[in-house]
């Protein structure tokens, strides 16, 4: 049987820099230029504006593989590596630059939960609207009306605007409406990070028996726990390129293991070299040091409720005392877990200064159950990201006695310090 | 597995409009212009009557200060109703050309995150002015009814302009819709541009003040013809069959190169919006 996707050398290019900011896409230049184009070489010595080079850049390079009909792949890949655009292709959102694809059956495609959802309409106004814009027929729509209602259990407030919504309830119907769409390919980006946890429980079952039902499904998604459950087959892309494609679980390890590779050796972390970054006035991130417990290097783990001190080399361009440093920790679902920032520090800075920089951050107890977390670093001026780098490095937390009771943390996503007393009970005999 | 087999590559250059994809989304469409209607006036006191209250109070304005004040006359009927006749077409066209144009950043989510046609956005917010257009029809059949005006057989006429107005003003939206994505000035200029083909437009006036050597500039007005012609229709005034031709002539143009413009700058949309 042939395949139902077939990508062939599948490339997107974007050029930056020329679009909106400054060049061409002005108006007035484009007008003054139209109407100047007869009388040009007569103006020899007005040259035209020297234009900033427009930054060329591969979102996809030269992407080939098949899917098999029933085939459930997950795509993985840091932040920029080109997910987004590939299912953006495939969703014929945007055409591609180079190479085709071919596709033989009918896609939908679910890259945001509640696209087009208004919110002046009702639920019940919505779900058809919803229904519609995903591709669905008012039939189907009709048909399954009562079964998106009970999924997303919101039968009360059918008829309310959405707009007093809880951000829970209209989370859960958007899904709702979009899982309960019917088509032969399903394109799923990163939608189950939405929502509580019981509800991406039960999106979790609902695209599980989806993928059983012998449909295609091409799944992107940072929680690998839900990648590894539901994907036969994982590809993983970086900057653009596909560099593994096998077994979900596998591509997982490939994964995890290709964020190491950032992260230079032992505690320091170079961040000079690491080309995966958003940076507005260049490269000024250098350094990472990460320590533990009395200043020892932190090279092998963590162990859980041990202090964590990370140190930051970065450059200011120019003489500032506004600038700040943050620290997200993300766990492996993707999910930031906690944000550390100089704002929140009540002795901030002041003084104005330049040059090369060495903040610290000492957290006294880290508390993160044990498991793999990326860090995020970023330099913040005012109150924009003027540099930012997505999975800097990766931190281990070791399980450990932390309650001093011999019994390691189970459950949750972090552990705090807790009492438990027995108080003098009301009625007894 | 079904038959259906898709080929997706580089799209550049002039295409034609895909009719078939756009019967394949047709209930899409409805349902983007149902969306339109409810949602254009909610959470307003007076609702659907804004729909004709606009060229009424218009009407009344425009009968006190160019009637009353600066004596123009109308080509037959009187003043008010000759205004009102004029000005429904106008408000439709006008209203359409602002919110079409202005209706792809304003559904900016649907257009980086689905895929459907997306000539469909400017077309929802012009099919959902039709019904506005329809109810301010309505009162004209009152107004006709207090001035005791008859209604003649020209009126058969009626969904030929209606269709030159709606030519014309999807024709504008798909281009300056689709210019507005690149060039934020269209935001801008549209105001000044609607205004201005207030005045170049015979809706205050009638088209016999423009001298004869003017008279060729309203035929390349596609709202001139759409004017005049919905008064003959509804009132009876005079026809000018040159005007009328030529301007239906220009809709269906500026209609098909606005397919083409829109068709050749969508392939952009999404990653430049």
């Amino acid at each position: 049987m042939k395949p139902v996707l077939e990508l062939r050398n599948l490339s997107k290019q974007y050029k930056l820099g020329a679009h909106r900011v400054v060049a061409h896409d002005n108006f007035r230049e484009l007008l003054v230029r139209t109407a100047t184009a007869p009388f040009r070489p007569f103006i020899g010595r007005h040259q035209p504006p020297v234009k900033e080079q427009p930054y060329i850049f591969w979102a996809l390079k030269d992407i080939s593989f098949d899917i098999a009909q029933g085939d459930v792949i997950g795509i993985i890949g840091r932040n920029g590596a080109g997910k987004s655009t590939l299912l953006k292709i495939l969703s014929r959102i945007t055409s591609p630059t180079e190479g085709r694809v071919t596709m033989r059956g009918r896609l939908a495609s679910l890259l945001e939960v509640g696209t087009g959802f208004h919110p002046e309409l009702t639920g019940r106004e919505n779900i058809f609207l919803n229904g519609a814009i995903l591709g669905m027929r008012r039939s189907e729509i009709a048909r399954h009306f009562d079964e998106i209602v009970a999924f997303a259990e919101v039968e009360k407030f059918l008829d309310t605007p959405v707009k007093h919504y809880s951000s829970g309830m209209y989370v859960r119907l958007a899904f709702a409406v979009a899982a309960h769409l019917d088509p032969e390919i399903l394109i799923v980006d990163e939608v189950l990070a939405v929502g509580d946890v019981s509800f991406q429980k039960k999106c979790l079952g609902k695209m599980g028996e989806v993928s059983r039902g012998g449909r295609t499904v091409l799944f992107v998604s940072h929680n690998m726990a839900a990648i590894e459950n539901l994907c036969s087959r994982g590809i993983v892309l970086n900057r653009g390129s596909l560099c593994f494609d096998g077994g979900a679980k596998q591509a997982i390890q490939y994964y995890l293991n290709s964020l190491s590779t950032v992260s230079g050796t032992g505690h320091i972390i170079e961040l000079e070299g690491v080309g995966d970054r958003r940076s507005i006035v260049g490269r000024l991130l250098r350094r990472m040091e990460f320590f533990t417990d009395d200043e020892q290097p932190l090279n092998e783990g963590l162990a859980i409720g041990s202090q964590l001190k990370v140190r930051v080399h970065f450059d200011l361009p120019h003489l500032t005392s506004v600038f700040n440093v943050g620290l997200g920790f993300n766990n492996t679902y993707g999910q930031r877990i906690f944000t550390a920032h100089s704002l929140f520090e009540p002795n901030h800075w002041e003084k104005e200064r330049s040059g090369r920089q060495i903040v610290s951050c000492e957290i006294p107890s880290f508390t993160l159950m044990p498991g793999e977390y990326t860090v995020k670093v970023w330099l913040d001026f005012k109150s924009t990201e003027a540099d930012s780098i997505e999975d800097a490095a990766k931190i281990r937390v070791l399980e450990s006695d932390f309650y001093g009771t011999g019994r390691v943390p189970w459950n949750g996503l972090l552990v705090l310090k807790h009492r438990w007393y027995l108080e003098q009970a009301a009625n007894t005999g | 597995m079904s038959s259906f087999e898709l080929t997706i590559g580089p799209r550049k250059g002039w295409q034609a409009f895909d009719f078939k994809e756009a019967l394949l989304y047709r209930e899409l469409l409805a349902f983007l212009i149902w969306r339109d209607i409810k949602i254009r006036y909610r959470q307003t006191l007076l609702g659907g009557l804004w729909a004709i209250l606009q060229p009424l109070i218009g009407m009344l304005i425009f009968w006190f200060v160019f009637h009353r004040m600066a004596h123009v006359q109308s080509d037959g009927p009187p003043y008010t109703l000759f205004a009102y006749a004029g000005l429904a077409p106008w408000t439709f066209f006008a209203t359409s050309v602002t919110l079409s144009s202005n209706s792809l950043l304003a559904n900016q989510q649907l257009v980086s995150k689905v895929y459907f046609p997306r000539i469909f956005i400017p077309l929802g917010a012009i099919g959902a002015l039709l019904v506005d257009l329809f109810f301010s029809l309505l009162l004209l059949a009152v107004l006709l009814l207090y001035y005791h005006w008859p209604i003649t057989a020209a009126i058969g006429w009626l969904p030929v302009f209606t269709l030159g107005a709606v030519l014309a003003a999807a024709g504008s939206g798909f281009i300056l819709s689709a210019m507005n994505v690149s060039f934020r000035d269209i935001k801008y200029a549209v105001p000044f541009m609607v205004q201005m083909g207030l005045f170049v437009t015979p809706v205050i006036y009638p088209a016999s003040y423009l001298p004869k050597r003017l008279q060729i500039l309203l035929s390349i007005n596609p709202m001139a013809g759409v004017v005049v012609g919905f008064r003959h229709a509804l009132l009876g005034s005079p026809a000018s069959w040159s005007i009328m031709g030529s301007s239906l002539a220009i809709s269906v143009f500026l209609f098909v190169s606005g397919l083409f413009i829109f068709r050749r700058m969508e392939n952009r949309f999404a990653d430049i919006i």
